[in-house]
C-alpha cells in the first residue's frame, strides 16, 4: 500500500494553515489503510520549524525540496518537481487544498500522471474492500453532491475545500522522517517568469481563507451602509462577503463576490444580512459550519439554512449587535488585566 | 493573433430540477446557455483581436445543439467555431474532456493564446483549463484578472490569488482562465447574429484530431462517478421576530449568546 500524501502550502515564506487541514484528513485515510501519512513541501528557505510542525501536525514523513528556483509558484516548475517525486515513491493518494494553488497545480499533475482528479471535496473516506478513496463533492452549484473514485489508476487525486475541516492538533513529542530532494536545474525551466505580488489591502483577509465571513446583499441598502458589514467583519476578525446583486452595484469589487459566479466558501460562521438567499448565492456558502441569517422578509430563502434567523431590518440589528461585542469585549479585557 | 476560446455549453442553472428517484439532472425542457464565466474569455479574446489584430476561434465540445453556443459567440464577434462532436466523447471526464480539446486545439494549430473561462457552472471543476495547458506543454496564468500587455511574443498579466494579486509573464503560446473581473462581456448584434446564422460550422470527431481512442469518453475517464444525491441542505434552526425594541434586543442578545457559546468572540 502506498502512502497518503497531501500538499503542504508555503507561499512568501509562511506555512499556510490549511495544511494542517490536509493532515487532519490525511491522518483519517493512512488510518484506515494502516499506510504512512507524507506531506510535501516545495519553496525557498524553508525554515525547520515548519517541516518540525508538519511532524507534530500528523506527519509520519515530511518530502522536503528547497531550491531558490521554487521561491514563488509556476506551474510548469512545481509540477515537474511533483512529478518526479510522484514517479520515484507512488503515493497511493495525493491531497491538495482547493486553493488558487492547488485548483491549477493538480490539473496541470493530474493530466501528465494520467490519473484522476476530484475537484474540491467536502468528504473522503475509504471503500471497504478494495480500500479505494471515496471522493464526495458538490457541483450543479451544490445542487447535488456525487461520489467519485478513480478505481484504476495512482495516485488517486483530490482538492479538498479548504475550511471543511479542522486544522490537526499539535503533539510536539511526534517523531517523523524528514527526506530533503534536490532536483536538476532542467526541471525548473520554466516559459513563465514570476514578477511581483501585490498585497490588496480591500481583501486582507479574502473570504476563501476566512473563519468568519459577514455578506452582505442588497438589503444593505446602498454603498455607505455597507460600514456596517465592514466593522461586524472586523470585529469578528473576517472577511466581508457579498451578493451578486451588491458587485455588479459596485458597492463591493468582484473578489468578494460569494456564489456560483463568485467563490465559493465554508466558513466557521456566514452571517448573511440583506440577502435573499437565491440558488446561486446559497451555492457558494452552503457547506459553511454556522449560519446566521438578517432578513427583514420572514419568508425569504436564506432561513432554510439558517442555525439562527433574525427577522429584522439590518440597519437596526447590526449596529446594536456591533455596540454589545464592543462591550463584551471591553469587559473581557479588563477581566483580563 | 490566434486566439483560441473553449467554451461550454451548460444548463441555465437557476431551474435546475433533480429527479428525485434516480438522482440524476432532468435535463428535458431546461434551457441551455454559455456557460456564464466563458463570457469573460470570449470578450478578452475579442478584445485583444480588436487591439492587435487576428482571430478568435471557440471551440466546444458536447452534443450538436452545442451549436448554438458556437453560433452565440460568433454574434458576439467570434470568427471561427468548431464543434467537437461524437458519441465516443460521451461520459467523459475533466482528463478526457481535456484531452479531446487540446487535440481539437493542436488541429486547429498555429495558436497564440488559449483562453478558457474559469470553470463550468455544471460540472463546476475548473480543471479543464489547466488540463488543456497541460496536455499542450503551454505556461499557464489561471484565475486571470487583467492583462496587462502584450509583445515581443510575451503576454504580462495579472491574477487574483489569496490576499491579492500576483503578476507574471507567459511566453507565447501561453494558456489563461480568466476570472469576472477582467471584462464586461458584450452583447451579440445583430449583424453577428446575422452572419452566424449563415455559418457553417465544422463538425470534428476523433479521426480529425488524431485521438487516441483509449483516451475518449468514459474509456478515456481515470475517474468514475460512483453515486449522486441531494444534499440535505435545510437546517431551520431558531427563528427570532423583530417587532419593537423588546424583541430588537432579544434578537440581539441571541446572536451574542450565538457568538459567545460557539467562541466566535
Ligand atoms: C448564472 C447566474 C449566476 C449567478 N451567480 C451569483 C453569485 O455568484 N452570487 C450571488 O449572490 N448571486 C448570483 N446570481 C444572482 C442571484 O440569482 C440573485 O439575484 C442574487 O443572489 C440576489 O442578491 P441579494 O440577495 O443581495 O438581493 P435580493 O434577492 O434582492 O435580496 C435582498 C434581500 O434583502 C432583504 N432586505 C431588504 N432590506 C432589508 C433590510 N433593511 N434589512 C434586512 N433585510 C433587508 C430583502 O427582504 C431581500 O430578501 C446569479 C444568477 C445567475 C442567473
Ligand atoms: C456531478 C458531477 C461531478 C463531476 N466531478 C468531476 C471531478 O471531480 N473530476 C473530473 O475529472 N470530472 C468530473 N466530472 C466530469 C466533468 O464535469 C466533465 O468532464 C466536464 O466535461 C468538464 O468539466 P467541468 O464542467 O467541470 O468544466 P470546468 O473545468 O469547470 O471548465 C473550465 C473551462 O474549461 C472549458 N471547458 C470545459 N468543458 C468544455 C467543453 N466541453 N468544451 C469546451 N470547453 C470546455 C471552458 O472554457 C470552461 O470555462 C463531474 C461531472 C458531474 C456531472
Amino acid at each position: 500500500m502506498g502512502e497518503v500524501w497531501t500538499l503542504a502550502e508555503f507561499r512568501h515564506g509562511e506555512l499556510s494553515s490549511v495544511s494542517y487541514e490536509l493532515l487532519n484528513r490525511g491522518k483519517n485515510l493512512s488510518q484506515k489503510l494502516d499506510t504512512a501519512l507524507a506531506s510535501v513541501i516545495l519553496g525557498y528557505d524553508i525554515k525547520k520549524e515548519d517541516i518540525d510542525e508538519l511532524i507534530a501536525r500528523g506527519a509520519d514523513k515530511v518530502y522536503v525540496v528547497d531550491d531558490k528556483n521554487l521561491e514563488n509558484f509556476l506551474v510548469e516548475s512545481y509540477a515537474n518537481v511533483l512529478i518526479a517525486l510522484l514517479d520515484e515513491y507512488k503515493p497511493d493518494i495525493f491531497i491538495a487544498a482547493a486553493t488558487t494553488t492547488g485548483r491549477t497545480l493538480m490539473p496541470y499533475v493530474a493530466v501528465r500522471k494520467k490519473t484522476g482528479l476530484t475537484a474540491d471535496c467536502t468528504v473522503l473516506d475509504i471503500e471497504e474492500g478494495t480500500g479505494n478513496l471515496l471522493q464526495t463533492r458538490p457541483a450543479i452549484g451544490g445542487n447535488i453532491l456525487a461520489t467519485i473514485k478513480t478505481p484504476n489508476t495512482r495516485p488517486q487525486m483530490a482538492t479538498v475545500r479548504p475550511h471543511s475541516m479542522k486544522p490537526a492538533i499539535p503533539d510536539k513529542n511526534r517523531n517523523g522522517e524528514v527526506i530533503y530532494k534536490k532536483y536538476d536545474e532542467s526541471l525548473f525551466k520554466t516559459k513563465s517568469k514570476y514578477l511581483r505580488f501585490i498585497k490588496d489591502e480591500s481583501q486582507q483577509v479574502t473570504v476563501q481563507d476566512a473563519k468568519v465571513i459577514v455578506a452582505g446583499g442588497k438589503g444593505v441598502g446602498k454603498e455607505e451602509n455597507f460600514a456596517i458589514i465592514d466593522e461586524l467583519a472586523e470585529l469578528l476578525g473576517g472577511a466581508v462577503g457579498a451578493s451578486r446583486d451588491v458587485v455588479d452595484r459596485g458597492w463591493k469589487t468582484y473578489p468578494h463576490q460569494i456564489g456560483l459566479s463568485g467563490k465559493t466558501v465554508s466558513p466557521a460562521l456566514y452571517i448573511a444580512a440583506g440577502i435573499s438567499g437565491a440558488v446561486q448565492h446559497i451555492a457558494g456558502m452552503q457547506t459553511s459550519e454556522n449560519i446566521i441569517a438578517i432578513n427583514k422578509d420572514p419568508d425569504a430563502q436564506i432561513f432554510h439554512l439558517a442555525n439562527l434567523g433574525i427577522v429584522g431590518d439590518l440597519n437596526e440589528v447590526l449596529p446594536l449587535l456591533i455596540e454589545r461585542i464592543k462591550e463584551y469585549k471591553a469587559k473581557e479585557a479588563s477581566a483580563n488585566v | 493573433m490566434k486566439i483560441v476560446v473553449p467554451i461550454k455549453q451548460v444548463p441555465e442553472t437557476s431551474n435546475v430540477k433533480m429527479n428525485p428517484e434516480t438522482g440524476t439532472m432532468v435535463r428535458e425542457g431546461v434551457e441551455s446557455i454559455i456557460n456564464p464565466l466563458d463570457l469573460y474569455a470570449i470578450e478578452t479574446a475579442i478584445r485583444l483581436k480588436e487591439k492587435f489584430g487576428g482571430q478568435v476561434i471557440v471551440i466546444s465540445m458536447g452534443p450538436d445543439k452545442a451549436l448554438e453556443a458556437i453560433k452565440e459567440a460568433i454574434a458576439m464577434g467570434c470568427d471561427d467555431g468548431i464543434l467537437l462532436s461524437d458519441r465516443k466523447f460521451a461520459g467523459s471526464d475533466t482528463w478526457a474532456t481535456s484531452y479531446v480539446i487540446a487535440n481539437g486545439i493542436k488541429q486547429i494549430g498555429d495558436f497564440d493564446l488559449v483562453i478558457c473561462g474559469e470553470r463550468a457552472t455544471d460540472g463546476d471543476t475548473a480543471q479543464v483549463g489547466p488540463g488543456i495547458a497541460s496536455f499542450l506543454d503551454l505556461p499557464l496564468s489561471t484565475f486571470t484578472s487583467e492583462i496587462l500587455s502584450l509583445n515581443d511574443g510575451k503576454i504580462k498579466v495579472r491574477r487574483l490569488v489569496e490576499g491579492g494579486y500576483e503578476e507574471i509573464e507567459l511566453e507565447l503560446p501561453a494558456a489563461l482562465t480568466v476570472v469576472k473581473e477582467i471584462s464586461d462581456p458584450r452583447l451579440p448584434t445583430l449583424r453577428g447574429k446575422l452572419k452566424a446564422k449563415k455559418m457553417q460550422i465544422p463538425v470534428w470527431g476523433p479521426q480529425n484530431i488524431n485521438a487516441d481512442e483509449e483516451n475518449l469518453g468514459l474509456k478515456g475517464s481515470p475517474t468514475r462517478v460512483v453515486k449522486i444525491f441531494t444534499p440535505k441542505v435545510t437546517r431551520e434552526g431558531e427563528k427570532i421576530v423583530v417587532k419593537d425594541e423588546k424583541t430588537l434586543n432579544e434578537a440581539v442578545d441571541k446572536i451574542m449568546d450565538y457568538l459567545i457559546k460557539k467562541e466566535f468572540i
